[in-house]
């Protein structure tokens, strides 16, 4: 059989995981905080017998477009939005710090502030719990959670926590298994003052439709033009084998 | 089979979800006391099918790998609990709460629910009902049959005059009550919510005091439904459904080629 038939068959299933990946991006265009993956392939040399001819494709998730996406006015306390570069900071399931820029906040019974999957929101020195009953929570741009005391008048402020937020360089960074952000060598991320929130704001998922399905146009077609060539592999089989009965 | 088509199945099923919490946004632009709900989304967790950092030679190692997201899922409806605005209706029993509260409504199985409809009536016995099923204010109100006018002041306490007496008589007191997170209240229809363990224990309290919202008689809280957010919510979910149904066709269209070509 000619090898020429698996290359193709490489590259079409390649193709098929980078729509895969596109799907993704597309299924969750109104995720608030999502990030799009971005696909690549890598070309794999595949060495044998006969000339290093032979070069399979490999796709890769690179990385992560991030971009902010555009910015939804909620008017809700609890929801932030970061300006510019920044991430929030959250406790993920083992503990330890994660980094997302979901900022659609709740509180839960005990106080306790957390994103909508319910992932802790850590302050300076570990979970930001508000003083109960609650009122009036005011974020403000630095990331102080201001409420007004039990009993004060509705003009008296007290700051309760500050988010911790950082902004490490894109490129230390991948997303996990649960969509949340971490340090690729795992070393905790120096709070960052200059992070700026924008309270009353949702960032929303910046997948871009239009890439995306121009993206996938692409893939579809390149897809054809794979499987065009196993046909061609065929092709070029059945007139080996043609010959071969005409002697 | 193709794992795009089950991400964009969930693409779908979360569109049509959130499309469903839109139209009953917009079914209830004049409820009043009405709070709007928003579906939040999430993404699906990760499927490795490449490890970054894996071994691709002796010394070398994939400088990236491949993970392929499942899809998103709506995890949560939540209801937004801003104030709506005031309508001025001069009805004596319609009561607004001008910032954080609820009433507290007496179910017939004896629970407590709560309310932000404040469109109130009165029963045969003269007490102060809600306006559908006819549950009990509480604290329990009664009117007197001769009263000639009803006075709700803002801290909820409720007078009226009688005739041949000057000084008007305090028949009642309407307490509000608070919840650490109203978003996790539960709404069980009829504008009633009940507590659940997450949005905290009831605190009864003063209107007008600590935190309590002040009542506004011949007022009503309007749905805070903004109908032009809803329709621009609308259009989005929309069209990012036509996006996923179509990667479904894309995804049916290179199946098919295969089987075709093949």
């Amino acid at each position: 059989m000619d090898k020429l038939l698996y290359i193709a068959m490489s590259g079409a299933k390649q193709n098929m995981q980078a729509l895969s990946i596109n799907a993704n991006n597309l299924a969750n265009a109104k995720t608030t905080g999502f990030k799009a993956d971005l696909a690549q392939a890598r070309s794999m040399q595949a060495f044998g017998e006969g000339q290093p001819t032979r070069v399979f494709s490999m796709t890769e998730r690179a990385s992560q477009n991030f971009d902010s996406g555009a910015l939804l006015t909620t008017g809700r306390d609890l929801d932030i939005a970061i300006e510019g570069d920044g991430w929030l900071t959250v406790q993920d399931e083992t503990g330890k710090a994660a980094y997302t820029r979901n900022g659609h906040l709740r509180l839960t019974a005990d106080g306790a502030l957390e994103t909508s999957n319910g992932k802790l929101v850590m302050g300076e020195v570990g979970p930001i719990y508000l003083p109960l009953p609650v009122n009036n929570i005011q974020i403000n741009r630095d990331g102080t959670i201001m409420v007004q005391p039990e009993g004060a008048p509705a003009t008296a402020q007290e700051e309760v926590g500050r988010l911790r937020l950082v902004n490490p360089d894109v490129r230390l960074i991948e997303k996990g298994q649960d969509g949340l952000f971490r340090r690729k060598d795992g070393l905790p991320e120096q709070a960052d003052t200059r992070v700026k929130v924008l309270g009353g704001t949702l960032e929303s998922s910046n997948s871009s439709p239009l890439s995306d399905m121009t993206e996938m146009i692409a893939l579809q077609r390149q897809f054809e033009m794979q499987l065009k060539m196993m046909k061609t592999a065929e092709e070029i089989d059945a007139s080996s084998a043609a010959l071969l009965r005409a002697f | 089979m193709n794992p795009a088509l089950w991400i964009s199945k969930t693409g779908l099923d979360a569109q049509t979800k959130d499309i469903a919490v839109i139209s009953n946004n917009l079914a209830n632009a004049s409820t009043i006391g009405f709070k709007k709900s928003r579906a939040v989304f999430e993404d699906l967790l990760y499927q490795n099918i490449n490890q970054p950092g894996g071994r691709t030679a002796n010394d070398s190692e994939a400088p990236s790998g491949l993970m392929l997201g499942a899809g998103t899922k709506v995890v949560a409806t939540q209801k937004i609990h801003t104030q709506g605005d005031m309508l001025t209706t001069d009805n004596a029993l319609d009561l607004m709460i001008q910032g954080e509260g609820f009433f507290e409504i007496l179910m017939p199985d004896g629970s407590s629910a709560y309310s932000r409809n404040g469109q109130f009536t009165m029963d045969d016995e003269g007490n102060m009902v809600t306006p559908g099923a006819g549950y009990l204010v509480q604290p329990q109100v009664t009117i007197p049959e001769d009263a000639l006018s009803i006075v709700v002041s803002q801290d909820g306490e409720v007078s009226v005059t009688l005739q041949g007496q000057p000084e008007p008589a305090v028949v009642g007191q309407i307490n509000t009550v608070n919840f650490v997170n109203p978003t996790g209240l539960e709404p069980i229809g009829q504008n009633l919510y009940t507590e659940t363990a997450v949005s905290g224990a009831a605190q009864e309290g003063v209107p007008g005091l600590e935190g309590f919202g002040m009542i506004v008689q011949g007022a009503l809280e309007t749905s805070n439904v903004n109908t032009t957010e809803e329709l621009v919510n609308l259009i989005e979910s929309q069209r990012v459904y036509e996006m996923n149904s179509k990667v479904i066709s894309a995804v049916d269209e290179m199946l098919s080629y295969i089987s075709q070509q093949l």
